[in-house]
């Protein structure tokens, strides 16, 4: 077995694979720490599908989808921010419409644009395995962007989260943080396209945020912790995907699915006999 | 923020006049007129629907007027109220969400820190002395979400105070807590009044009449003469005719002793 494994770390495809998967975990574990938080989960689906306009766009104007896919997830993201807020009915409507859009519009450019598409479903599945060098470099550049963002707005981005009403009270420029915060996960969920596919950026997104957050009580914290599981869980899913031969992505996704299982029933088993032992005082 | 500038007259912390607001053209507030003076502790009761939320939305500049003006120490809302420290209403509320209490009274020196300008070792004396005085200091590093509804409030008080206010500005601050807690939640705001007006909003009409100087009654109209007791005029002024609502909420109320089971969340 260990054997195997020193084989398969020979092979450069696997090594960076290995690396993108920690690169995507830490932006995740931040991005998805908001995301979970906020209750932004549709919203952030709604950018990572809309993207792939941007990479059909990429295909028909024959530049670097992953480019179009920022252009169109950065773009979809200020939208359906700007409709969240400014019509607050009926929002999540309009949100599930640009959804389809964007996904429909990268349809229609990848049947107008001619030639051989094979990478095509990695975009919507992931290629964790393909990852070139080029990948890795514009990866580690977006954490550094996402971490130093963040970290810059900590204060801002935490009491937008908390207490939006008392944010706006104290003069804080809340519309302009949480457009960041919007662009940030644009940011984030082209960066985990290549690993699980646009279809399931949600899921490993959203999944070790909301395991960190049953066990931290505190936002800097939960994000750490949600980073070191997004590793953890790309790691796993990615060896199993290698010598089971299994699509990556979807292993990484089952891997976190299986742990989120086990962490809810954790919880439910912990807070169950604490409530019975508080019925027995 | 000079305090104690005026000695006979107090001076006007908050003035309304000739206020109307509300939302896509149905007045929720008519014709409000109000003057708050300093160290005033005034409670508004009044029904729900009655327009509490919306005056003090429009208070804090949430929600511009639809006619008439407010203004606070002299200035507009929305430069004024920073001399405001707001305590929310402490229902709609994440349990789960991850925050100790310390980060959530700290959030009160957010007006005082531009962007990109960290929390200094001042903010954490000001956040240290604002949960002090509220009996929380020592529970800091608890998660916002193992609080009990009263404590809970009381950090929404410490934040209010750290923002360093010339007025406290209350929703419902008591909704949902037991009476034990409240009676030593208003003690606070008593002892607090000593340096800062308050103006508070409510529908619990024991609470208010038994803790404040004066009060007054809001529903659409707002009936505040500076007295010290809700009289049946004002009562009957502001609620109109609905019977069953100020059977309801009065005869009851006067009285602490008769609100025997209040769930506490």
């Amino acid at each position: 077995m260990i054997e195997a494994v020193i084989e398969a770390l020979q092979f450069t495809f696997m090594r960076n694979a290995l690396m993108a998967g920690v690169l995507v975990s830490i932006a995740c574990g931040i991005i998805g720490t908001f995301v979970v938080i906020n209750r932004i989960v549709f919203i952030s689906g709604g950018i990572a599908h809309a993207a792939y306009g941007g990479i059909g766009l990429g295909y028909y104007l024959k530049f670097n989808p992953v480019l179009g896919a920022i252009i169109f997830s950065v773009i979809s993201a200020l939208g359906m921010g700007a409709v969240q807020r400014k019509t607050r009915q009926r929002a999540d409507t309009i949100i599930g419409v640009m959804w389809a859009i964007g996904m429909a519009m990268g349809i229609i450019f990848v049947d107008l644009s001619a030639g051989y598409k094979v990478d095509l479903m990695s975009y919507l599945f992931g290629s964790i395995l393909a990852v070139p060098s080029s990948d890795l470099l514009i990866m580690l550049v977006l954490d550094v962007v996402i971490v130093a963002l963040v970290a810059l707005f900590y204060k801002e981005l935490l009491a937008i989260s908390f207490d939006e009403t008392f944010a706006t009270v104290e003069n804080v420029p809340v519309d302009t943080i949480y457009m960041v915060l919007l662009c940030l996960i644009a940011l984030t969920v082209v960066m985990m396209m290549r690993v699980v596919g646009l279809i399931m950026v949600i899921a490993l997104l959203t999944m070790p945020a909301a395991i960190s957050g049953q066990f931290v009580k505190d936002m800097k914290k939960m994000m750490l912790l949600a980073s070191f599981l997004g590793v953890i869980f790309t790691a796993t899913g990615l060896w199993l995907s290698y010598f089971l031969n299994l699509t990556s992505g979807a292993t990484i996704i089952l891997v976190s699915g299986a742990a989120y299982s086990l962490s809810l029933a954790a919880k439910l088993l912990i807070s169950h006999t604490h409530s019975e032992r508080v019925c027995f005082k | 923020m000079g305090h104690a500038k005026t000695m006979e007259t107090p001076r006007e912390v908050i003035s309304v006049r000739h206020l109307w607001a509300g939302y896509d053209n149905e007045p929720v507030l008519e014709d409000i007129n109000l003057s708050v003076k300093e160290l005033d502790f005034i409670g508004l009761i009044g029904p729900n629907g009655g327009g509490k939320t919306t005056l003090i939305k429009v208070l804090l500049g949430l929600l511009p007027p639809t006619r008439g003006q407010a203004h606070i120490m002299g200035k507009s809302v929305k430069d004024g109220r920073r001399y405001i420290g707001y305590v929310p209403q402490s229902v709609e509320f994440d349990r789960d969400f991850p925050i100790r209490v310390w980060d959530v009274a700290r959030m009160g020196r957010l007006g005082k820190r531009r962007l990109l300008q960290r929390y200094t070792a001042e903010d954490d004396e000001v956040v240290a002395e604002a949960l002090r005085s509220v009996d929380m200091l020592d529970l800091g590093y608890r998660p916002i979400g193992a609080l009990s509804g009263g404590q809970r409030q009381r950090v929404y008080v410490a934040r209010a105070l750290v923002t360093e206010p010339n007025i406290l500005l209350l929703d419902e601050p008591m909704a949902s807590v037991d009476p034990q807690v409240s009676a030593s939640f208003y003690d606070l705001l008593s002892r607090l009044n000593e340096h800062v007006t308050i103006l508070m909003i409510s529908h619990d009409m024991s609470a208010i009449s038994s803790h404040v100087k004066t009060v007054g009654c809001l529903n659409r109209r707002l009936f505040y003469h500076g007295e010290k007791q809700i009289t049946p005029d004002m009562l009957e002024a502001a609620y109109r005719c609905p019977i069953d609502l100020i059977a309801h909420g009065i005869p009851h109320r006067v009285f602490p002793e008769h609100s025997v089971e209040e769930v506490r969340t």
